[in-house]
């Protein structure tokens, strides 16, 4: 009898002893992990473009996992849903950062959405992978952007209409929004600079969602019978450029007489609709699903078998969100610990291959050094790359074609450690980075 | 003697004969001096496999060269992108798709291979300019041999580019051409090639053919006539200058003109577009004074009963449409009749609780299609009836689609007008909407009639819901864009009345139309919303007032 009573106590014992251990492990474990943050639109008008950046970070933290984790600790990812609602996007980046303590944060679409998150990240010292193409213009010490700035997307596409095609008159065409008007602020400028005359550069713009082109396609149609060779550089956004596309192919503009290059149409945006009527038209990307090489068929396959269905096609954020990934990874690892100020340092100079058989650099202005690409639109809703920057062009976050901007740099790193410095008066414009 | 006189007629004969020979061959050389080496077509085309856009194009000048049954089904499967090779062994082959389960013809040999699939198979990819110098050749090519709509096209394309023809092959096909379109285009082919002449009076001549042309190509090549002339040269060859300004003026004022009558179209198609919307607003907002902000939402059900009966069925897209228009009533229908017996009936009397219980029904069906269909946009076909344009004149080409759909929504009218008119219902339903209490007491059952009056509404909005698939995006979202016009219609047309609806419906999409070019799609839109907030100043009513319970009450 004694024996069984000890033996209980034993075991009871026993049993505590692991459990404590048991409950000691998980605490460690609960610490012992990254958080990563995520940010985009799951539900509204943005969703369909923001719901694939996603999942592309569930599949980087899965991937990485994989390997281990970074640092010795498995990877979180946290994901919230900021539902295409911008004064919400400012909100759920202050629950990542405190409530949820996030080390870094993928996200944003929409320069709205970028814009409102801004002054939380600054003032909570995160850090924000920004994905997609924009309009310059900025350059915070808390947000990396692995997008293209007008340099690397409008500025080449232009070129490669004025000198491979030999565009004369000029259609700048956009949705009515922060983006397209700086976009074409600069364009417009910049046209000027090459000795475009303003009678040959129509500007128009439109409400989100537009459907009644008639008008618009058959101005175009004017304007480019006056006898020199016309394209047009849509910044057009979201499902408005379906009926578009339609009422061009309708009113018999075909892309070998008025191309139309456009700055917001990737893989993604036509995987909804025939896009035969389309065929020879272009888009200016860094990135193109269809760019030959190894990194890019091993990132298609994962991605296709990550989201079970092989239908489902890779765009340009997508790489921008996967190089921005990996860089981030390897700089955590370089600065052996995942603090922002440590992680921010070990950035700069940083390489990670892109996905277009070359390197991707992150250069002290917070931006990437890309290839640009352009493409024509295929039957299948795919790209053929028919042009191709050789060297890797260095995103400027100062346009030079703005006089407000022309004289400014970003250089966070020291001795400058500013985001909008003036290079004529040597000061600095805005914020300065903390010592 | 005999024998060597026949020895010379033969002579002189085979001499003849051998001497014609080459004049003829003369006549067929193009202008544009290519230097013919009979090259083996087959060869050639393996040769583009390999070859970047700039080798491409050379290629393609040499395969248009050959003379070769097989040539033109060559550039033409290059057009529009149907040529592919077999990654294996580099067989071309000429396929549409490999989503059949047909074999694969081959580009040469006429014969065939199976079917392995898409991935087995590259593309021979061509780009913007090289399709363009594909069109101007296959032009070439079809300008005497093809039917009537290629003869024209390549006619239309010698216009563009009249320097890739010999002036005398021209004359030949001007001599030859029996269609009077395509003689037209000839002849201004003519025109242009004779503008860079060295006689005077050839360059008159060719001026004065183009007077009043309406095709912009003509237009082009004389502005880029006109501002080729230095500034003595305009005193030099006044003549020629001021015939060729006073030509161009009197083209631009006729393009003008087609300019106006354009934009009236567009204000139609858009007023077409309005009506339909706004019809079954009218009939409901009228009978039974219900604010019904669900109103989108039919249209929207409508559009995408549509794309249902497409995917049902996928070979017919054509009957699809036709099979579509009375799915998209019943279902639109039902729905509104099930509306107003659940929810509205209850709501008599109170306008504001029906806005408001209207509005959640219509945040309810958005995301009942979200949770069925997915938030992303569905994709509707356009059957190829519908797609192109109708030519009146080279300045004025009418899109068809909008033209069936200016035509579609006036039968809707009409249709709507019979039913009012000359069926039981639509006299029960004028009299409800009379006085209500009168025709209750003849024995009226007005329940059944507000019901059976809001479903004919929402109907009809499915209809409208059918022919918007066909000119903008399916998505959960399409009734929003439509509600606020559909309201402005009804407002400023007054209430319950198909004239006014009419009225209201094309005067305000010919105002859109026409601000639009002035001020632009944004402000074009607030100028009208602003313009009929003043009318409504003036008359509270809308242009064709009627009595209707709403008013009186």
């Amino acid at each position: 009898m004694k024996k069984t009573g000890m033996n209980v106590f034993k075991t009871a014992g026993k049993a505590m002893a692991i459990s404590a251990l048991a409950a000691g492990v998980s605490l460690a474990n609960a610490a012992d992990t990254i958080k990563v943050g995520v940010l985009h639109s799951l539900s509204g008008t943005m969703a369909i473009s923001e719901t694939t950046l996603k999942d592309t970070v569930l599949m980087m933290v899965e991937e990485q996992n994989k390997k281990g984790g970074l640092l010795g600790k498995k990877l979180e990812a946290v994901v919230v849903d900021p539902a295409s609602n911008w004064p919400l996007f400012a909100e759920k980046t202050r629950e990542l950062l405190e409530k949820e303590d996030v080390d870094v944060i993928f996200g944003c679409w929409t320069s709205v959405s970028r814009k409102s998150v801004l002054p939380v990240v600054e003032e909570l010292n995160g850090l924000l992978f920004y994905p997609v193409q924009y309009e310059g213009e900025e350059s915070s010490y808390n947000v990396f952007y692995t997008g293209a700035a007008p340099n690397q997307q409008a500025i080449p596409a232009v070129d490669y209409l004025m000198d491979e095609v030999g565009a004369q008159r000029w259609v700048l065409a956009g949705t009515d929004y922060v983006y397209p008007r700086t976009t074409n602020k600069i364009l417009e400028s910049y046209l000027k600079s090459k000795g475009v005359a303003a009678e040959d550069i129509m500007i128009n713009y439109t409400p989100f969602g537009h459907s009644d082109w008639q008008t618009i396609v058959s101005d175009i149609k004017k304007f480019g019978s006056a006898g020199k060779k016309t394209a047009v550089v849509s910044t057009v956004n979201g499902d408005a450029n379906v009926p578009f596309y339609k009422e061009l192919a309708n009113q018999g503009i075909s892309a070998e007489d008025i191309p139309v290059v456009a700055f917001s149409v990737g893989e993604e945006e036509l995987s909804g609709f025939d896009t035969s009527p389309l065929v020879g038209h272009l888009a200016a990307w860094n990135y193109f699903q269809s760019a030959e090489s190894k990194e890019n068929d091993a990132f298609i396959d994962q991605w296709q078998t990550f989201i079970k269905n092989e239908d489902r096609v890779t765009n340009d954020p997508m790489e921008a969100t996967y190089i921005g990934f990996k860089m981030w990874a390897k700089a955590v690892e370089k600065a052996g610990s995942e603090d922002v100020d440590k992680v921010r340092s070990a950035m700069y100079g940083l390489e990670v291959p892109n996905l277009t058989g070359g390197m991707a650099k992150m250069n002290e202005n917070h931006h990437l050094s890309k290839p640009v690409l352009i493409g024509e639109i295929q039957e299948d809703g795919q790209f053929d790359i028919v042009w191709k920057t050789d060297e890797v062009v260095k995103g400027d976050a100062w346009t030079d074609y703005l006089p407000e901007s022309a004289n400014l740099i970003s250089d966070w790193t020291a001795p400058i450690s500013c985001g909008n410095y003036n290079t004529v008066t040597k000061s600095c414009g805005g914020a300065v980075a903390a010592e | 003697m005999r024998v060597t006189q026949s020895v010379l007629m033969m002579f002189v004969a085979a001499a003849a004969h051998l001497f014609t020979m080459p004049l003829n061959a003369q006549e067929e050389a193009p202008l544009v001096e290519k230097t013919v080496q009979a090259e083996d077509l087959q060869q050639l085309t393996q040769q583009l496999i390999k070859a970047n856009y700039k080798e491409k194009s050379d290629i393609i000048s040499r395969i248009s060269a050959q003379d070769d049954q097989q040539t033109l089904a060559i550039l033409k499967a290059l057009l529009d992108s149907d040529l592919y090779f077999r990654k294996s062994d580099q067989l071309l082959v000429i396929a549409r798709s490999f989503s059949g389960d047909g074999d694969i013809v081959t580009a040469f040999g006429g014969g065939t291979v199976e079917n392995i699939g898409k991935r087995k198979f590259r593309k021979i990819g061509v780009n913007n300019s090289l399709r363009r110098q594909l069109r101007s050749e296959i032009g070439l090519l079809q300008i005497a041999s093809g039917n009537q709509q290629q003869r024209y096209d390549a006619a239309r394309n010698l216009l563009k580019e009249p320097d890739v023809i010999s002036a005398e092959r021209v004359a030949r096909l001007i001599a030859n051409e029996q269609d009077a379109d395509i003689h037209e285009v000839l002849l201004l082919t003519q025109a242009l090639q004779n503008l860079a002449s060295d006689q005077l009076s050839v360059r008159l001549d060719a001026i004065r053919a183009m007077e009043r042309s309406l095709y912009s190509e003509v237009r082009v090549a004389l502005s880029q006539f006109v501002a080729g002339f230095s500034d003595e040269e305009k005193v030099q060859r006044a003549v020629e200058y001021e015939l060729a300004t006073k030509t161009i003026d009197s083209i631009d004022q006729l393009l003008k003109l087609n300019g106006y009558a354009e934009n009236l179209y567009f204000g139609l198609a858009l007023g077409a577009v309005l009506l339909l919307a706004a019809i079954g607003l009218a009939i409901t907002f009228g009978v039974m004074g219900v604010i019904n902000m669900a109103h989108g939402e039919m249209i929207m059900l409508g559009a995408y009963t549509t794309y249902v009966v497409q995917q049902l069925m996928p070979d017919s897209i054509g009957l699809s449409l036709v099979v579509a228009i009375p799915a998209a009533f019943l279902v639109s229908g039902l729905v509104g009749v099930l509306i107003e017996r659940s929810v509205i009936r209850h709501l008599y009397g109170r306008p504001l609780e029906t806005l408001l219980a209207t509005f959640g029904i219509s945040l309810v069906l958005q995301q009942a299609v979200r949770s069925i269909f997915g938030p992303l946009n569905r994709d509707v076909t356009t059957p190829d009836w519908m797609a192109g344009t109708f030519m009146v004149n080279p300045a004025l080409e009418l899109t068809f689609n909008r033209l069936y759909i200016i035509i579609f929504s006036l039968l809707v009218l009409a249709m709507l007008a019979l039913v009012l008119k000359r069926t039981l219902f639509g006299l029960q339903m004028r009299a409800v909407t009379m006085n209500r209490p009168m025709a209750s007491s003849m024995g009226i059952r007005t329940g059944w009639v507000d019901a059976l009056t809001f479903g004919l509404g929402s109907g009809i909005a499915g209809i409208a819901g059918v022919a918007l698939s066909q000119l903008t995006n399916v998505g959960p979202n399409l009734g929003q864009a439509y509600i606020i016009d559909s309201f402005m219609v009804v407002v400023f047309g007054g209430v319950g009345n198909l004239w006014g609806t009419l009225v209201a419906a094309m005067s305000l999409g010919v105002a859109n139309k026409f601000f639009e070019p002035l001020a632009g799609a944004v402000l074009a839109k607030i100028l009208v919303l602003v313009f009929i907030i003043l009318f409504i100043q003036k008359r509270p009513r809308g242009l064709f007032a009627l009595k209707g319970r709403a008013v009186e009450g």
